[in-house]
């Protein structure tokens, strides 16, 4: 949703943001492509989903009062010994698994765009800083770069929240775990904006028109972010896309081994740790139906990306 | 004896997402053995896919249409897979454009050698390394025996042109094309690489297919020119008669462009214009929007060909002052 | 070559060193050690005269330099939970997990370079279009749902692979436990490593793909067919050499990632190997063993990165070991 709005924005309202859309090579694209097409509105519903999920949801899954824990594991409503007020049965806790997932698929969704946000802002103001200054600036962000992407952020990620987790006690921990996901997976993935942001800047800044806006006395970071940062939209569109994406799966692995949301509030990730337990008892739906949701949503997001990448063919940094 | 090459009605297509669009259009010509034939063309005029699509090594979407390239008499498109590649390499060999691109950065000058030499021929390491030195040697190429085992990332351009000029002649080919092989070198160098490709097509009887926008090497060089504009060719005939008495307008153009020509103190002449793109040819003649000739009939019917002296020329003017010329005698005559 | 070494080595104490330190910040900042020695019942005046005797009251500085030293002879504290030499129980375990990615990078390279290959040459055949495909929805699965569906089908379901543990091990060069020389272990390591490996082949397999396309479009292998070399040969050795340069060198980095990963691969398969144990020293608090293993992954970073270049060097003419990139 915010890449639509970064569209939006990268077309400033001249006969009007929606007729230029129209036109663009984009939407031409886009009204030719099946695959495109099909996966953006997969992913528009699972964006209705999560965003109205308190109201689209028959059970409140926090509330514990609701719960009941003899309604445990309860097969889907369509599958034999179902009970028809849960359609997708319930979980180890006796939660409506369908609510639950909305619940979670808006957790999930949440923190891969928040994640994602973080990155992108950190990313583009330190590539662009590198790219822009050049010289000394540029050579040791970018060596941090290289070495924060050595390692890998599953690596990192797991060991900071590992290690905090150790040190506030699980308590306090669950309680923070959503922000603590959002910070961890967002400052772990900064270098590949900024390297991206670099090299198109440094490309950019060959053109004439920075020369020119120099000329007239604008100043660096105008110049930076009114003049050089939209015409680096295309490649920041297609990274967000997939890193989205990635972000989700992260935040799932995370939450799966038990570093990310608690039970008592799941993620689609934690959701399908909590039921892996079951899956030799039978109960699969615990585990598959969240994951079908989870693969589905990334998979759409890939598409997207891919779909994006052909179109805009950005330069992207290797690697 | 057969013609050694003859190219009969080629046209070129490329299969775009926009559409077909005709790179080259109803191209004729003949090289026999050892002569040296120029094409000439502002880049973008189709001299490049001529080149490749005799060897039908057109990069896609580009493919033959129509036409026939005979070698010898066989047409090339009827060949095999197989007995085309015996032909490429072996019996017509290319040199292209930038020698920093043309050879390959990860093996060495004797295996990019050797392989050729051992794919075409049976012959041992040991024999094929001596012929690749002996080669290496012709094109004065300073202590080619380090040569071999170096990279090409080793050799200055004006050497690696050499290689590749070396590897065009491995095999003793009957044509070799150049596909502008001296722009991408430093001047100084150009007019050495250019003389050494002439002294070694003349010692070994190769024929020549020069490609190249300057029409100062052509002169020097070639025996026969092919001008050709946006896919097709405009003028063509005996180099002499070309450069001396260029007829088309665009031909002319181009020999007040050189350099020689100009007078000091004065700006170089140039055409007005660009070349259009293959997707947006004008109607009737493609040079009507920048001819300072430009008839009526110029913008809607295309120019046949009209015989003038050893040239053909695709152009309403000439073939209309032929016309006059011819009535005016006629008239003389009665 | 020496030059290069000696590069390579600063970079390798550089990059230890800020692991070193940011292992002693968690060692310092982390669980108390006089909780784990003493217990509850000692009383205030004792514990501090124990502090200053055991030196938790010296400057950070001294502190940091007494650990180094310790790390430098191998020393990096007793596992509290095993009451053994931390270093020891996680080497221990260093065999296990070192088969498991050298099994899964076996099946990476033997599938997709093929496949990349394959598909790169045919991009408009009907099974690169599959591979493609498939490349797509692997990349989107994560290895945990991989794990999780490997088991359901091949262990519980068909019953032919099991689903937990190494199995039989036998012990070769002095104590390094493989299970590659039996059939039991060799069984006990296709899930893992084909899930292991399953993270990262979408990505081979794309990468080699584009590498490969744009090599093919390049003026020197347009040349080899002018030179009317045989198609066998452009591919597989004037294209494959110059594809698998950039390939080296993400790989690289991406076996580093692999070792991540073996976290999430390990605790689905209860697979005895270093990723285990360190989630359960995390569960544990067990600090010396949470830093055991971060340095010892470190040194499996530094390691590998060093062998990757060495193999860049080997293959690309143009990077001279002495000099620069």
């Amino acid at each position: 949703m915010n890449d639509q709005s970064q569209i939006l924005e990268a077309a400033p309202a001249a006969p009007s943001a929606w007729e230029r859309m129209k036109d663009s090579h984009l939407w031409h694209s886009f009204s030719r492509d099946r695959v495109a097409q099909l996966s953006f509105a997969i992913f528009m519903t699972y964006a209705i989903l999560a965003l109205f999920a308190p109201l689209l949801a028959p059970f409140d899954p926090y509330d514990v009062a609701s719960i009941d824990i003899m309604d445990s594991e309860i097969a889907p409503s369509w599958a034999e010994e179902g009970d028809e007020r849960f359609w997708l049965g319930t979980d180890a806790q006796g939660r409506d698994l369908w609510s639950t997932i909305l619940y979670g698929t808006r957790v999930s969704l949440t923190i891969g765009l928040c994640a994602v946000a973080l990155q992108a802002v950190l990313g583009i103001c330190i590539g662009l800083c590198a790219g822009y200054f050049g010289g000394r600036i540029d050579s040791i962000l970018m060596r941090v770069a290289d070495v924060q992407l050595s390692f890998s952020t599953m690596m990192v990620a797991i060991v900071v929240l590992a290690v905090f987790q150790a040190a506030f006690g699980t308590e306090l921990y669950q309680q923070l775990a959503m922000i603590m996901l959002i910070l961890v997976i967002g400052i772990a993935e900064w270098p590949q904006y900024a390297r991206t942001i670099r090299a198109s800047v440094l490309a950019e800044k060959k053109k004439e028109y920075v020369d020119a806006a120099r000329v007239i006395g604008l100043r660096s970071p105008r110049i930076m972010f009114r003049h050089i940062l939209p015409n680096t939209l295309s490649p920041i569109l297609v990274i967000s896309t997939v890193q989205v994406a990635n972000a989700i799966i992260s935040e799932a692995s995370l939450s799966f081994l038990g570093l990310g949301m608690p039970v008592s509030e799941p993620s689609l990730g934690s959701l399908i740790s909590s039921g892996f337990e079951y899956i030799f008892s039978g109960s699969w739906w615990i585990t598959v139906i969240p994951g079908v949701i989870l693969v589905g949503l990334v998979l759409v997001m890939n598409l997207l990306g891919d779909w994006l990448r052909d179109v805009l063919n950005p330069k992207l940094y290797k690697g | 004896m057969t013609t050694l090459l003859e190219v009969k009605n080629l046209e070129v297509r490329f299969g775009l997402r926009s559409g077909e669009v005709k790179a080259l259009r109803n191209i004729n010509f003949t090289l026999e053995r050892g002569e040296r034939l120029g094409l000439v063309g502002e880049s973008g005029a189709g001299k490049s896919v001529l080149g490749f699509s005799i060897l039908n090594l057109i990069s896609k979407p580009g493919y033959i249409a129509d036409g026939e390239v005979l070698f010898e008499g066989r047409n090339l498109a009827d060949l095999s897979a197989e007995e085309l590649r015996n032909i490429r390499g072996n019996r017509i060999s290319m040199i292209f454009q930038d020698p920093m691109m043309t050879l390959n950065p990860v093996l060495t000058i004797g295996e990019q050698m050797i392989e050729c030499l051992m794919t075409h021929r049976k012959i041992s390491k040991q024999d094929a390394r001596k012929i690749a030195l002996q080669k290496l040697q012709q094109v004065y190429i300073p202590s080619p025996e380090a040569r071999l085992d170096q990279y090409p990332h080793e050799l200055s351009g004006g050497m690696r042109q050499r290689v590749v000029i070396a590897i065009g002649l491995l095999m003793d080919p009957d044509i070799i094309i150049a596909d502008e092989p001296t722009t991408a070198l430093d001047v100084t160098i150009q007019a050495e690489i250019m003389e050494l490709m002439l002294e070694l097509c003349e010692r070994n009887n190769v024929a020549l297919i020069l490609i190249t926008h300057d029409l100062g090497v052509v002169s020097q060089v070639t025996q026969k020119t092919i001008v050709m504009y946006a896919g097709r060719v405009i003028e063509q005939g005996p180099t002499k008669e070309i450069i001396n008495d260029a007829q088309h307008p665009y031909t002319q153009g181009l020999m007040n462009a050189l350099p020689q020509m100009a007078v000091p103190g004065q700006r170089l002449n140039q055409i007005q214009g660009s070349m259009p793109p293959l997707q947006r040819i004008p109607t009737g003649c493609a040079f009507n929007p920048r001819c300072n000739y430009v008839l009526e009939i110029c913008k809607h019917n295309l120019p046949e060909f009209t015989q003038s002296g050893g040239c053909q020329v695709a152009c309403h003017m000439v073939a209309e002052m032929k016309r006059e010329e011819k009535s005016a005698r006629m008239q003389e005559e009665v | 070559m020496i030059a290069f070494l000696i590069k390579r080595l600063v970079q390798a104490v550089v990059v230890m060193f800020v692991i070193s330190l940011i292992s002693f910040s968690i060692q310092d900042n982390l669980g108390d050690p006089l909780r784990e020695l003493v217990g509850q019942s000692v009383s205030e005046e004792e514990r501090q005269a124990l502090r200053d005797e055991m030196g938790l009251n010296d400057p950070f500085l001294v502190q940091y330099a007494r650990f180094a030293t310790n790390a430098l002879q191998g020393d990096l504290g007793t596992s509290y939970f095993f009451k053994e030499p931390a270093l020891e129980v996680i080497l221990k375990k260093l065999p296990a997990t070192l088969e498991l990615v050298f099994g899964a990078t076996l099946i990476i390279v033997f599938v997709s370079v093929p496949l990349g290959v394959y598909s790169a040459i045919n991009p408009q055949s009907l099974f690169s279009r599959a591979v493609m495909g498939m490349s797509i929805v692997g990349i989107s699965i994560p290895v945990f749902l991989t794990a999780i569906g490997l088991i359901y089908l091949f262990s519980i379901e068909l019953g032919w692979m099991p689903s937990y543990g190494r199995g039989e091990t036998v012990s070769v060069f002095g104590g390094w436990e493989t299970g590659f020389a039996t059939g039991d272990g060799l069984a006990h390591l296709v899930l893992p490593c084909f899930t292991l490996a399953s993270i990262m082949l979408p990505l081979f397999i794309r990468l080699i793909r584009a590498e490969m396309m744009e090599v093919l479009q390049s003026e020197y292998v347009r040349f080899a067919w002018a030179k009317g070399l045989q198609a066998r040969r452009i591919y597989f050795l004037h294209a494959l050499k110059n594809t698998m340069l950039p390939v080296i060198t993400v790989g690289g980095v991406q076996i580093g990632t692999m070792v991540a990963y073996t976290i999430l691969t390990e605790t689905v398969f209860q697979w005895p190997g270093m990723g285990f144990l360190f989630l359960e020293a995390v569960n544990r608090v067990d600090t010396p063993l949470i830093v055991a293993y971060l340095i010892v992954v470190g040194a499996i970073f530094v390691i590998t990165n060093t062998i990757v270049d060495l193999i860049y060097g080997l293959v690309n003419p143009t990077v001279k070991l002495a000099g620069k990139k």
